[in-house]
């Protein structure tokens, strides 16, 4: 197989270029995450064939539809449990579910959390945009505090979902938070995401310049790129500054939204402690048998 | 080199922006869409850092290092290696 090193390859062997180009808008940040998808694959080398791609309904569940390989395009919000039935049905395939943050969160929250809790070995990647894009605009579990959205036009006054400090707690063996603006971080941290066994999630912040930007006075599509640099910090230099900062520096970082890897773990999954209670019931049996 | 194909272009500007040596810039004419493609500029300081090439949401740029330098060049990895972004 000749090695891919440039994009026009890369393009040639996963993208379906008939459904080229996509339907998101100018500035948007899902295209981006499709870009760093691709480049995990094939630095992985894995078996397309082995692949299959999940998503649910909304912008970034589009992403399937661009790769040239299975997908399943399901109802909204279950995007986890029909990946939860593939898994069981044939444990050797590697399962990607692309999903949004009212996807995933807001309709589809129960299966999200159930799905971490029993560890079950998928990988997540969501795209999160702090609203709902596709519909116009609603005001979205994840929206920051004051943000203004078509249901919420005089300011948000729900506290936001934090995904990744839910996934910790409910024990996923993965967690990460990238900003789609920085592509170095992300492309090795889908990469872990994609090798690990357990459930792995990556949450992207990802700009929507159209439903999001534009209600927040957020600027236009380069203003609000920047906003993802000047409004985010890594884990590492936040929990430093939080330890020995002086009170400026802490004010100063206070309501940024933290990057990094947030848990990375060891913990078997689900199937794996299936097949050892099936292990345990027969030799069981036989024994009984033998009796 | 960067080739950039014309019609998968939305004319966002991020590459423009997004650029460390500041090699990019719109061009004259109208794409598909009515919109200015971007594309390198005559006299540029391009290094083939491939940023471009990561960020574009489109997929649209290609970026093709020059004979010359390819052979002076190691092999490009994407990821860095170690370091405390783990």
């Amino acid at each position: 197989m000749p090695e891919v090193r440039t994009a026009d390859k890369l393009k040639k062997k996963y993208l379906r270029e008939e459904m080229w180009p996509t339907i998101f808008c100018n500035g948007c940040g899902n295209g981006v995450v499709l870009d760093y998808a691709f480049w995990a694959i094939e630095e992985l080398d894995l078996d397309m064939d082995k692949t299959v791609f999940v998503s649910g309904i909304g912008c970034s569940s589009r992403l399937p539809g661009y790769i040239n390989a299975d997908g399943l395009h399901t109802t909204h919000g279950r995007s986890i449990a029909f990946a939860t039935g593939i898994k069981a049905a044939n444990p050797d395939l590697n399962i990607i579910i692309f999903t949004g943050d009212g996807d995933c969160t807001g309709i589809g929250g129960n299966h999200f959390i159930h799905a971490a809790r029993r560890n079950i070995d998928v990988t997540v990647i969501l795209i999160n945009n702090f609203t709902y894009g596709m519909t116009g605009g609603q005001l979205a579990p994840t929206a920051p505090l004051g943000s203004i959205a078509t249901t919420a036009p005089y300011g948000n006054i729900e506290h936001p979902f934090d995904i990744c400090e839910l996934a910790k707690a409910l024990g996923a063996n993965y967690v990460a938070r990238w900003s789609v603006t920085y592509p170095y971080q992300p492309i090795k941290s889908v990469k872990e995401a994609i090798q690990k066994k357990g459930f792995s999630m990556i949450e992207f912040l990802s700009p929507c310049p159209t439903a999001y930007g534009r209600r927040n006075k957020l600027g236009d599509i380069k203003k609000h790129w920047k906003w993802y640099d000047d409004n985010t910090i890594l884990i590492e230099e936040y929990n430093k500054i939080m330890e020995y900062g002086t009170d400026e520096e802490k004010e100063k970082i206070k309501n940024k939204i933290q990057l990094g890897v947030f848990q990375d773990i060891e913990k078997p999954g689900f199937f794996e402690q299936y097949e050892k209670l099936v292990e345990r019931l027969q030799t069981k049996k036989d024994k009984g048998m033998k009796k | 080199m960067i080739e950039i194909k014309d019609d998968w272009c939305k004319g966002c500007g991020i590459c423009i922006e997004r650029c460390p040596v500041n090699a990019l810039e719109e061009s004259d004419k109208l794409n598909k869409k009515g919109i200015h493609p971007a594309r390198l500029k005559e006299k540029n300081e391009c290094n083939f850092c491939r940023l471009c090439e990561l960020i574009c949401p489109d997929l649209a740029i290609t970026v093709i290092p020059d004979e010359e330098v390819k052979k002076d060049a190691k092999k490009i990895l994407l990821s860095p290696t170690g370091g405390k972004n783990k």
